[in-house]
């Protein structure tokens, strides 16, 4: 399973937010999308990672993009941890059918019935324009998202 | 990102070091003061600097994660105020050595410890006087890809192995032979 390549359009997806709300990457239209692919919530390695993104929420802000984390643990998982670690952006629940969207984005391990760590860059349009595929084990850091989103001209 | 990381902020005049200005070694630190990894490395650290003396100057610049160490951002900030009145590497130790006590009365007390002009201190952290600092030096960080804490650079290069002592020292040992 190869991962999606700068200037294809990311695929539609709509997943669970909260145990009542559905979040569509298609309301984001217009805006530029960090999404981030993570193998399962309380894993020390995600948890440092998606610590960094929480602490980059106004730099992110500036460059017009909002993020969205996404693993295949269940809702109520989710909202266990974003309390636990004060997250102030949307995890979202590959739930149900499991892994669809990381496997729509190329990013499902099958094996082990997780996602990669991934991130993808959106521009407005909804294409992307940067993905990165890094080691299970490994925290990617948040400067290639950086020089992702700066490289990306004004307005797209 | 599969070659090495490098530190985008050369280390100068706006930084904290420790150690010969002209040491062959460069050890750097992204620190969180209320991190307990951090709080497991100090020790290393000096141990480090000890073993290497002259030979190795430690940089420190602050990576605090706020929303998951609420007493780290003051933390940072109480040290770089003491920065300011020539006392930087004293607050720096007393944070480490009293993790667990992190909060504005233990600065403040700390400030007084440490014989600063506690007035000027506490009118500094009331006015988030370093705030913009602490965040330049975070900034820095990510921009170099620190990705949590300890992150460690050595000449300028992201230190992706262990810290612990034998690893941190055999690795060091190794670049003062070839140099």
């Amino acid at each position: 399973m190869e991962a999606l390549k700068p200037g294809t359009p990311a695929p539609e997806f709509t997943l669970s937010s909260t145990p009542d709300q559905k979040v569509s990457l298609s309301e984001f239209l217009g805006r530029r999308v960090i999404l981030v692919f993570y193998p399962a919530d309380w894993s020390p390695v995600c948890g440092d990672q998606l610590a960094l993104y929480n602490e980059l929420r106004q730099e992110f802000a500036d460059l017009d993009a909002s993020i969205l984390a996404i693993s295949v643990d269940g809702i109520w998982c989710h909202l266990a941890l974003s309390a636990d670690r004060k997250y102030h952006f949307t995890l979202l629940s590959d739930f149900e059918p499991k892994g669809a969207t990381a496997k729509a984005y190329g990013v499902y391990r099958e094996k082990e019935g997780v996602s990669e760590r991934a991130l993808f860059v959106l521009d407005t349009k909804g294409v992307i324009r940067w993905s990165y595929v890094s080691p299970v084990g490994v925290n990617p850091g948040a400067d290639g998202i950086l020089k992702a989103l700066e490289k990306i001209p004004t307005g797209e | 990102m599969e070659e090495a990381t490098l530190l985008t902020l050369p280390v100068g005049d706006r930084d904290h070091v420790q150690g010969d200005a002209g040491a062959i070694l460069t050890l750097l630190e992204y620190g969180d003061y209320q991190c307990p990894h951090c709080g497991a490395a100090y020790p290393i650290v000096k141990a480090i600097q000890r073993q290497f003396g002259g030979n190795l100057k430690f940089v420190f610049r602050n990576f605090p994660l706020k929303n998951v160490h609420p007493q780290a951002e003051l933390a940072a900030e109480a040290a770089e105020a003491a920065g300011a009145q020539g006392c930087f590497w004293e607050m720096h130790d007393a944070i480490f050595e009293h993790q667990s006590r992190l909060g504005e009365p233990f600065l403040l007390e700390l400030a007084g410890k440490l014989k600063l002009d506690t007035h000027r201190f506490a009118a500094d952290l009331a006015a988030g006087a370093f705030r913009k600092r602490v965040e330049a030096d975070f900034m820095s960080g990510v921009r170099s890809g620190v990705n949590g804490t300890p992150g460690f650079f050595i000449e300028g290069v992201k230190y992706e192995e262990s810290w612990d002592f034998d690893t941190l020292s055999e690795v060091l040992e190794g670049i003062l032979e070839g140099a």
